[in-house]
């Protein structure tokens, strides 16, 4: 038997928009990205840049109606995402590609108890034929205990658990059928500091013993430093600077953007008063500009940058999306 | 669980004191005395006097109201109707099951109509699905129910000849009224069902079970309903509790002899003690109604189960 190829997502060209009767809303413009088995991708960006409408376009969770694909491929483990039917979606969600979404909250059904919403997963791929099953029971206790949460509180429902307890039954809810590919969505952003290093690290470990490749969704660059392999850098739906997370942190070429994003965490050996936030504020997406649509932001814009789309530049396996290095830069 | 149960039921007694009292003292202040309503108007005024003394009418009303508690509770005793001299107990308690027969089938009519279409017009939003059925909904909500009722009437007994159109003597004779009470109801339990799924299928644990791989089925009827349904619930309840001594324009219509039209009768004729023993009725099982829609709740949403025990 062939070998499995080492990329299991491709994703093309991806473009999506939120229409409604008032407005159309231009969330992702033409993404591309790769990942291979075993790697984690970040992606990173600030609100609304497109970050979890890509994440709900992977899963074909976009909301029925109004967010709609309007071009691009997504080729999963060789298979074309968009073209599959319903039944054979369903199959891949949440058994090969799971999502932890970002708000434990909310993210568990009040009237169930934990035990059955993760037994639900299991039962539908079909591990055993009833949630009452042994065979379901016994996997459950495992997944339970897998991320550190005692089988004896299976029965007990989301509001006897904490934010943080919550966020881990989440995490055993989508890693139930071991999936080939995790996306976790902001998965530590409504939890405090503490609590946030206990889940990453428990979700770093989780991701190594069952070899699950994972996208994961963050604006906070901590965290991308101490979880993620590659790095893609979202901005108004597209992807500015993407690489590996040596090319993103080294000196060097970056994407003014970037360096904004790295500009603004405080530097705890430098003594300063004031943050150093990147000013303005993102685009409307219902009406993007011109050419780049970071130049109205950005420090080290040019004439060109207002009227032509940005030329990738392309780096080994660092890219930049930006005039700055376009024609006058190291060619590609 | 035991606990709440109980402090619910001792709670019932001041709110029947409450409303027996409420009772008492608006039909005082109606004018008219009890000896003249038995002893018709032209009687004469001694044996008038006589009778109302007898009944303790003469009393001030305080003292009237006291005598009428003390008898109710010490004696078991809610009086004798004016009008029949029947015993109060025996008027009420004959004809209570033919009212709650009534509204407890157009209950079960509205919701076995009403929730299942609620949910299907939120799932199929702006579909001609729940175009049809919210704007059949409004119409069955605002049409007047004696309207409803004699066209029921009309096309079932008279054209079609199907079913009997007045009476109580058969389980035929139920259906007619069933669904003349049960049709605007189900029209109320469609709407309210069908904004409480909106809300219900926008949550965010909807997705989470979308992502698990679960079909549209188990998200809606298992995940998103279990969640709608407690404000639901709390309509029925409401609803059916003024469906059974609210429906006397039905049984009129119907001729059917109920709590409902012998209350507006006892009112127009100043039966007192009947207007007080069907009130009083109709309290106790209202409150009975509303505890067992509370248990109700417990059952459906464990969070508030956790909050009975505690």
């Amino acid at each position: 038997m062939a070998e499995k190829s080492k990329e299991l997502l491709r994703v093309d060209d991806l473009a999506i928009i939120y229409k409604t009767d008032l407005e159309t809303v231009h969330a992702v413009n033409g993404i591309t990205f790769s990942l291979e088995r075993g790697r984690t991708l970040g992606l990173v960006g600030e609100t609304g840049a497109g970050k979890t409408t890509t994440a709900l376009a992977l899963l074909r969770l976009l909301p029925e109606r109004i967010g709609i694909v309007t071009g691009g491929s997504i080729r999963f483990d060789g298979e074309d995402l968009m073209s599959l039917p319903p039944t054979e979606m369903r199959k891949i969600r949440g058994n090969r590609i799971s999502m932890i979404f970002q708000d434990p909250m909310t993210s568990l059904n009040p009237v169930l108890t934990v035990g059955d919403q993760i037994a639900e997963a299991l039962v539908l791929h079909g591990e055993g034929e009833k949630a009452r099953d042994k065979v379901v029971q016994a996997k459950v206790d495992e997944v339970l205990s897998l991320v550190g949460i005692p089988p004896t509180r299976k029965n007990e429902y989301p509001h006897q658990f904490s934010g943080g307890m919550k966020q881990r039954v989440v995490i055993a809810i989508a890693l139930a059928c071991e999936p080939d590919l995790l996306i976790a969505d902001e998965p530590t952003t409504a939890l405090d500091v503490t609590i946030q290093a206990q889940v990453l690290k428990m979700m770093r470990d989780l991701k190594e013993r069952l070899d699950t490749s994972m996208i994961l969704i963050t604006h906070d660059l901590g965290v991308v430093a101490c979880t993620c392999d590659d790095v893609a850098v979202m901005y108004a739906g597209k992807i500015i600077e993407c690489g590996t997370r040596e090319d993103l942190f080294r000196e060097g070429r970056h994407h003014p953007y970037t360096v904004g994003l790295f500009g603004s965490i405080p530097d705890i050996h430098s003594e300063t008063t004031r943050l150093s936030p990147i000013g303005g504020l993102m685009p409307d997406p219902t009406n993007l500009p011109p050419g780049c649509s970071f130049s109205p932001r950005c420090p080290r814009c040019m004439e060109i940058c207002r009227t032509t789309e940005p030329p990738e530049t392309t780096d080994g396996t660092h890219k930049i999306l930006c005039h700055l290095y376009g024609e006058g830069g190291r060619s590609r | 669980m035991h606990r709440y149960v109980m402090k619910r039921l001792i709670l019932i007694i001041p709110i029947l004191l409450g409303v027996s009292f409420i009772v008492f003292f608006i039909t005082a202040l109606t004018p008219g005395d009890p000896a003249t309503l038995i002893l018709g108007t032209g009687a004469e005024l001694e044996a008038i006097d006589a009778l109302n003394r007898e009944l303790g009418y003469d009393k001030p009303f305080f003292i009237r109201y006291a005598r009428y508690i003390y008898d109710l509770v010490v004696n078991q005793d809610m009086g004798r109707s004016y009008r029949s001299q029947m015993p109060v107990s025996e008027i009420v308690l004959r004809r209570a099951p033919t009212s709650v027969l009534i509204a407890f089938n157009g209950m079960l009519c509205a919701c076995i109509i009403g929730i299942p279409l609620g949910v299907l017009s939120a799932v199929k939003q702006y579909s001609a699905t729940d175009t049809m059925s919210t704007t059949t909904a409004m119409f069955f909500a605002a049409v007047p129910s004696f309207w409803l009722g004699m066209m029921l009437m009309y096309i079932f007994s008279l054209k079609l000849g199907w079913l009997p159109s007045n009476g109580v003597d058969s389980w035929r004779h139920y259906i007619l009224p069933m669904f003349a009470i049960g049709l605007p109801f189900a029209a109320h339990q469609l709407r309210f069902t069908r904004s409480t799924m909106l809300e219900s299928v926008r949550q965010d644990y909807i997705r989470t079970a979308r992502a698990k791989g679960a079909s549209e089925h188990t998200v809606i009827w298992k995940h998103a309903l279990k969640n709608a349904l407690l404000p639901v619930i709390t309509i029925t309840g409401i609803n059916f509790g003024g469906l059974l001594g609210g429906a006397m324009i039905t049984e009129t219509v119907y001729s059917i002899p109920g709590l409902g039209m012998l209350l507006v009768s006892s009112i127009k004729m100043k039966d007192v003690p009947v207007v007080m023993g069907t009130t009083l009725f109709l309290a106790v099982f209202f409150c009975l109604i509303m505890l067992a829609v509370d248990l109700m709740y417990a059952f459906v949403d464990p969070r508030i189960k956790a909050k009975y025990t505690r």
